[in-house]
């Protein structure tokens, strides 16, 4: 036995320079390729909107003409930016160039995951609750768990859709061309394209994100207004708008938002948090027939995780449907053989899960501090989106339709795991440890399954090649919530059975929206 | 036989520190001689209970007190008199007194040094030595470092490079300081996407580096030695864990220990000896306040016939 101490220095500095050349961190979307649509979707003015009742709901005053000193000075002013870019605004040309929609669901994903953390209890071991009306202190508002993002994501797309919608109507309506078509005194930094530029859609959705944001990142409000600046500036200095192609869109963008926010304080979210008569009342209901109700495994015990969000308004099928035909039949009686079985198998997987299957829990886990589910369903959707050149109205329609259907998804769940009050795997066994954090709500249905079985079919409807690819990820992300010993089969098979159900009713909407 | 700088690492990722040492190892000013090779057995047990989110020290009522256990094999060889190369190899298992989380167990990370001695001046009562420390180490299991305070290690490839001055008077007392300088790679987790101050569309993490600095004290001859140990970890970068989130592989963990340790050889049969030691963290951030104690066996012997002239 003897060391060669030539091999031994060797290695050593081998791994010293191998850990010291430390590699930037590449995101997937930093770099990504400019918007550059296949087909800029010319007539989406006749796309069916969401709320609005028709698209020229809002006017959109008419523009100036593109001869004239008042146009002649637009055209300037781009030009006095493109005298004095520095690095630093062309690289924010290319990043809004990535597009408008995409961009904004990212710095949304942010935002979720940065506010996606429970209060901290009392002294006494009770919970504040989140105030909209106080979103700075402990505890800050909003809490965006889940449902919230969910519901943050749809409506924020489900709004943007509408907007861009108005906005293409406009277009056509106006049909003023883009400033390059006009002039070609000045540098154009992005793709040009045949699409009238009169009202902006990337100013369209910075009107409708402004707006939308005050609601539901109520402490954001400096840093989104820095976002949208920038936005807007990134446009006029790229020459692709005009001010007034800016002003026309984001004021367009503001007044749709503003039926979306009108429609989301009336939506029932609000008293989604309940109180703790209610709370109790969920309690009493379950034991009295005789399963064993949930209860918080957290210290102190936490109240539930939005008890009411079942009852919030849908956007793809009424209340009536959600209870009759989305909400699935009873889980296993807690004192049947089938719930013995199934418990059974989830301290299996809580004592013997393989590392592959760990993985799998951790890639699907989504849990505190990231953008959710929803969010990471997005970021499946944003990646391939990307890859198929739509137009900013049609990325706006693909999102808003993966949104509403997530969002409702989110609502058949919540009602089923209210309705049920299934105890979790943890708590009818004590013995079973999870491999990542579990949720402060009922076991039955799994949100995981229901978002993905959700998600999956819309998109497989939006791109059909990739239709079992999604299925695929959808049926993983399941069964990783059984692997990580957070819900029973039942759960799983029986949410990713309603997502589907929910996101059929997303496919039979893309079936009639005019888009196809 | 020594307490390595991995397991340092791990239990700072732990939110723990663990940075008791021993007798010639790759903190103190002690060689073993040339073909001498030197291999043991170690135990350490690290528990905590409040912690520090960010500066604000708390505790955690859903995992209760975290404690992690380390069994490992080491050995330093001396290659030359003045080369020594040591190595480190820990199982580590981890786990939650409350709440539901899974503990963790696993190989966790070897670690390889070489210790070289480049000065040592002789004066009437006293030694004075310098010694320059390389070394680096590799995760040498698929364990997932995604999942503190539970995971066994944070799953970085590192290097380091450390100078130490060890002072000797009157054959009885010393004092070793040293500097540290640790190079860790980035990290692959299995995810797509994560937040440290900002979310980031990757799976890879950018870990930051870190210092660390170490002063002992105490009596020391060949049979016995006896020291009190302060100990400072700091990491050059990073975020603090935001209220009621989980701790991350790259906070900014930053550690202070104050500690003892012994060593003792068996007069009658100076191969065999034993250590022990235990220490406190007293500051810190985005670590554990940690108490740990720990214990060890080694045994030394010639790999060739003592080259004699």
């Amino acid at each position: 036995m003897y060391f060669n101490i030539k091999h031994i220095t060797t290695a050593l500095l081998i791994l010293f320079v191998a850990a010291s050349c430390r590699k930037e961190i590449k995101e997937r979307t930093s770099n990504t390729e400019l918007l550059n649509p296949a087909n800029i979707d010319a007539d989406a003015g006749a796309w069916k909107p969401i709320l609005l009742a028709s698209p020229d709901e809002f006017p959109v005053a008419a523009p100036g003409a593109t001869s004239g000193p008042t146009y002649t000075a637009e055209i300037n002013e781009i030009k006095s930016y493109q005298q004095n870019m520095s690095v630093a605004d062309k690289d924010r040309i290319k990043y809004w160039g990535a597009g408008a929609v995409l961009r904004w669901n990212e710095i949304m994903r942010d935002l979720v995951a940065k506010y996606n953390l429970p209060p901290y209890q009392n002294p006494d071991g009770t919970y504040p609750v989140p105030d909209a009306n106080n979103p700075f202190n402990n505890p800050q508002f909003p809490f965006a768990n889940p449902p919230y993002a969910s519901r943050a994501y749809a409506y924020i797309s489900a709004a943007q859709y509408d907007a861009l919608v108005a906005a293409w109507y406009y277009k056509k309506l106006y049909n003023r061309s883009a400033p390059y078509k006009i002039n070609t005194t000045f540098t154009t930094y992005l793709p040009q394209t045949n699409l009238p530029s009169y009202p902006s859609e990337d100013a369209v959705v910075v009107g409708v994100m402004v707006e939308m944001l005050k609601l539901f990142f109520p402490a954001e409000q400096a840093k989104i207004q820095q976002l949208a600046t920038e936005h807007k500036n990134a446009r006029l200095m790229a020459g692709m708008n005009v001010r007034s192609d800016i002003e026309a869109g984001e004021a367009l963008g503001r007044l749709v938002a503003q039926k979306f926010v009108t429609r989301a304080r009336g939506d029932r979210a609000g008293a989604a948090v309940g109180t703790p008569a209610i709370w109790q009342q969920m309690e009493t209901q379950t034991a009295a027939t005789g399963e064993t109700p949930w209860t918080s495994l957290e210290s102190p015990k936490r109240p539930p995780m939005l008890p009411l969000f079942g009852r919030v308004k849908t956007w793809l099928f009424d209340s009536t449907t959600l209870v009759t035909k989305l909400r699935p039949g009873p889980p296993p009686s807690t004192k049947s053989d089938k719930f013995k079985k199934e418990l059974d198998e989830v301290l299996y997987y809580s004592k013997h899960a393989t590392r592959e299957q760990v993985a799998i829990v951790h890639f699907w886990a989504d849990g505190l501090v990231t953008a959710t589910p929803p969010g990471h369903w997005n970021a499946i959707a944003a990646d391939d989106f990307i890859k198929q050149h739509y137009s900013e109205v049609r990325w706006a329609r693909n999102m808003a339709l993966l949104n509403m259907s997530m969002m409702d998804a989110a609502i058949a769940c919540w009602d089923a795991k209210f309705y049920y009050f299934n105890p979790r795997p943890a708590q009818m066994n004590p013995e079973i440890k999870t491999w990542t954090g579990l949720p402060n709500f009922p076991s039955y249905t799994s949100g995981h399954s229901t978002f993905s079985g959700a998600a999956a079919t819309i998109l497989g409807r939006i791109i059909p090649e990739r239709k079992t690819a999604y299925e695929n990820m959808a049926l993983e992300a399941s069964l990783s919530r059984l692997y990580g010993a957070i819900h029973y089969r039942s759960d799983c098979e029986e949410g990713l059975k309603c997502g589907n159900a929910v996101g059929s009713y997303a496919v039979a909407r893309a079936n009639s929206d005019g888009a196809n | 036989m020594k307490q390595t700088i991995i397991c340092c690492f791990t239990a700072l990722l732990l939110l723990a520190v663990n940075k008791t040492c021993f007798a010639q190892t790759d903190m103190d000013g002690l060689m073993m001689s040339k073909n001498e090779f030197c291999i043991g057995g170690s135990y350490n047990y690290n528990v905590w209970k409040n912690y520090w989110e960010g500066t604000k020290q708390r505790e955690n009522l859903n995992v209760g007190k975290i404690s992690t256990q380390t069994m490992a094999v080491m050995g330093n060889y001396g290659a030359t008199k003045k080369l020594n190369v040591l190595f480190n190899i820990p199982y580590v298992i981890t786990k939650a007194s409350a709440g539901t989380l899974h503990g963790q167990k696993g190989m966790q990370d070897l670690s390889l040094m070489l210790k070289y001695k480049a000065i040592n001046i002789v004066a009437s009562h006293s030694r004075f030595a310098a010694f320059g420390i390389i070394g680096g180490s590799v995760p040498m299991s698929n364990y997932t470092p995604d999942l503190l305070p539970l995971s066994i290690g944070m799953k970085s490839k590192t290097a380091m490079a450390r100078l130490l001055f060890d002072y000797y008077y009157n054959n009885k007392w010393f004092v070793t300081a040293s500097a540290t300088y640790v190079l860790r790679s980035n990290v692959t987790l299995d995810r797509d996407s994560y937040y440290t101050d900002h979310l980031i569309l990757s799976n890879e993490v950018d870990m930051p580096n870190a210092t660390s600095y170490n002063v002992r004290a105490g009596y020391r001859t060949k049979l016995v030695v006896a020291e009190l140990v302060l100990n400072n970890w700091t990491t050059k970068g990073g975020f603090d864990i935001t209220q009621n989130n989980m701790p991350f592989i790259s906070n900014r963990m930053n550690a202070t220990s104050v500690g003892a340790s012994m060593k003792y050889v068996f007069k009658n049969k100076p191969q065999l000896f034993v250590k022990a030691g235990a220490n406190q963290v007293i500051a810190g951030r985005n670590v554990g306040k940690s108490f740990e104690v720990n214990g060890s066996v080694f045994y030394a012997f010639f790999l060739k016939k003592k080259a004699k002239k």
